[in-house]
């Protein structure tokens, strides 16, 4: 079996709330597994469980407080968990990419420039890069005339789409799913469905969180039950 | 990865008698890194960049910067020519008052040559079309090259000011609280064109900045000072999305969502 992407070894993770005489939230306690290319390894459990932390540890968006998180970058392998800032905006820029299901409005810059500039940010030519943004976009059903202006004043679910097409559009071999599916109808579903299948069949290692039930049996190759990481709530 | 930084600070101090300014401030900077540095007034995030751009000298604590030669200079004991030649070329240096950062009496072409012929360009048709050039990229009418700056609305002095400093190609720019005092609306305008030319230019940005949103936008890094020391530092979104300090928290718990 081919060496994994990403491995977590003992991670743990707790907030500490200074604003709240120092109330310290343990989320999630001594999470250990890996995901390999090609590989779908899905986080089931409950709400509150501490998915969306651990997606955001692995993409060095929140720290973590113990453990090693150890993603493979060509022949080296860093440990975000300890890695410097540089390293790990490298890691996102070529190794990992991050999707959730919202988008982060940048005012002025139009739906199809956020999408291609994504594509371009994995190393794709200019033309590849807005060949690929057009592909994604139409498939995700964004309606042509959209393509031109900035996502502000669209809607919910037009700017969700654009946000998927925009984490979907890059060639990075690990991919970081939060919920991308949340609340799209069925036929952009079955869209998204196609497009992590693709990723797969290209040898990207996901690690995701669905709670469409209809969704995770199509793409999930594992699920990992969070109950094995929980602690308790309060320390 | 294991390239040098471009700008070295170590144990930056500075006291105004037994007020400490800044306090043993140290960080490792590199060539297209934006840092930004956050806090309050009167944190000394002000006195750092005063500090880091030779404007005052420090009470204890070093800063090395590699120049374009690849030596390593310590920029305290430059001589006052180096220092002058650096500000002119190599470095830029955008403030939030652009009258400070503009030549009020001197045309918006002149402020933009102006900085050329520091660096030697003799030819006035080519500065003029350098000048024109750069007025385009920050979305200045090319038919207002020979107006003054006086005559020009907020937003657009701070265009100016950011076309006059990267027309030497820096390769570091300061730049102290550049967004604040114009209208929202202006800001985004102002940011999504620094945003475009930092990534576009490979610029290293040390940013002065008390507004959050700018530092999301903008940096890679953030510093977060109180009291003149820094008391946390990290990732931009891990420091901000992720805070462990109670003051960073408090600063973060305090922005309104619009």
């Amino acid at each position: 079996m081919t060496e994994p992407l990403v491995s977590l070894s003992g991670v743990a993770k707790s907030f500490t709330l200074h604003l709240r005489d120092g109330m310290r939230i343990r989320v999630v306690d001594n999470v250990s597994f890996a995901a390999r290319p090609g590989e779908c390894v899905v986080l089931g459990g409950p709400s509150g469980a501490g998915k969306s932390s651990i997606l955001k540890m692995i993409y060095g968006n929140y720290r973590c407080d113990t453990g090693t998180i150890a993603v493979r970058d060509g022949a080296e392998i860093v440990d975000v968990a300890k890695a410097e800032p540089r390293r790990i905006l490298a890691l996102r820029a070529h190794v990992m990419g991050y999707v959730s299901q919202f988008l982060r409005v940048i005012p002025r810059v139009s739906a199809l420039d956020i999408v291609a500039a994504s594509a371009a940010e994995s190393g794709l030519g200019r033309q590849d890069a807005w060949c690929r943004a057009e592909r994604l976009l139409t498939l995700l059903n964004v309606p042509e005339r959209l393509w031109s202006l900035p996502p502000g004043t669209f809607s919910g679910g037009e700017q969700q789409r654009v946000n998927i097409a925009r984490g979907l559009a890059p060639d990075r071999p690990l991919l970081l799913l939060d919920e991308p599916t949340a609340s799209l109808d069925a036929a952009n579903r079955a869209v998204v469905v196609r497009l992590i299948e693709e990723k797969k069949k290209a040898g990207v290692a996901i690690v995701g969180i669905f709670h469409d039930e209809d969704v995770r049996d199509k793409v999930a190759d594992r699920v990992i039950d969070m109950a094995a990481f929980a602690t308790e709530k309060a320390a | 990865m294991n390239d040098a930084p471009l700008l070295t600070a170590r144990g930056l101090s500075k006291h105004y008698g037994p007020r400490i300014g800044c306090e043993a401030v140290s960080f490792d900077l590199y060539e297209g890194e934006v840092l930004a540095v956050v806090g309050e007034s009167g944190s000394g995030k002000s006195t750092l960049l005063k500090l880091l751009a030779t404007e005052t000298p420090p009470t204890a604590g070093s800063v090395h910067y590699r120049m374009r030669d690849g030596a390593v200079r310590d920029l305290f004991a430059l001589t006052e020519a180096e220092r002058r030649f650096l500000l002119r070329t190599d470095w830029g240096f955008v403030r939030q008052d652009a009258r400070e950062g503009l030549r009020m009496s001197v045309s918006a072409g002149g402020n933009v040559g102006e900085r050329l012929m520091a660096v030697g360009e003799r030819h006035y048709g080519r500065i003029r079309g350098t000048a024109i050039d750069w007025l385009g990229r920050v979305e200045i009418d090319g038919d207002r090259i020979d107006d003054l700056p006086r005559d020009f609305s907020g937003g657009m002095r701070q265009r100016l000011q950011i076309a006059r400093n990267l027309v030497t190609h820096p390769r570091l720019v300061f730049m102290d609280e550049p967004t604040s005092g114009l209208d929202v609306s202006v800001q985004a305008r102002l940011l999504d064109l620094l945003r475009g030319l930092v990534a576009e230019l490979g610029l290293a940005v040390i940013i002065v900045t008390h507004d959050l949103a700018v530092a999301r936008l903008l940096s890679h890094r953030i510093m977060v000072m109180r009291h003149g020391r820094v008391i946390e530092t990290g990732l931009t979104d891990q420091v901000l999305d992720d805070p462990s300090e109670a003051y960073t928290q408090l600063l973060v718990s305090s922005v309104l969502a619009a």
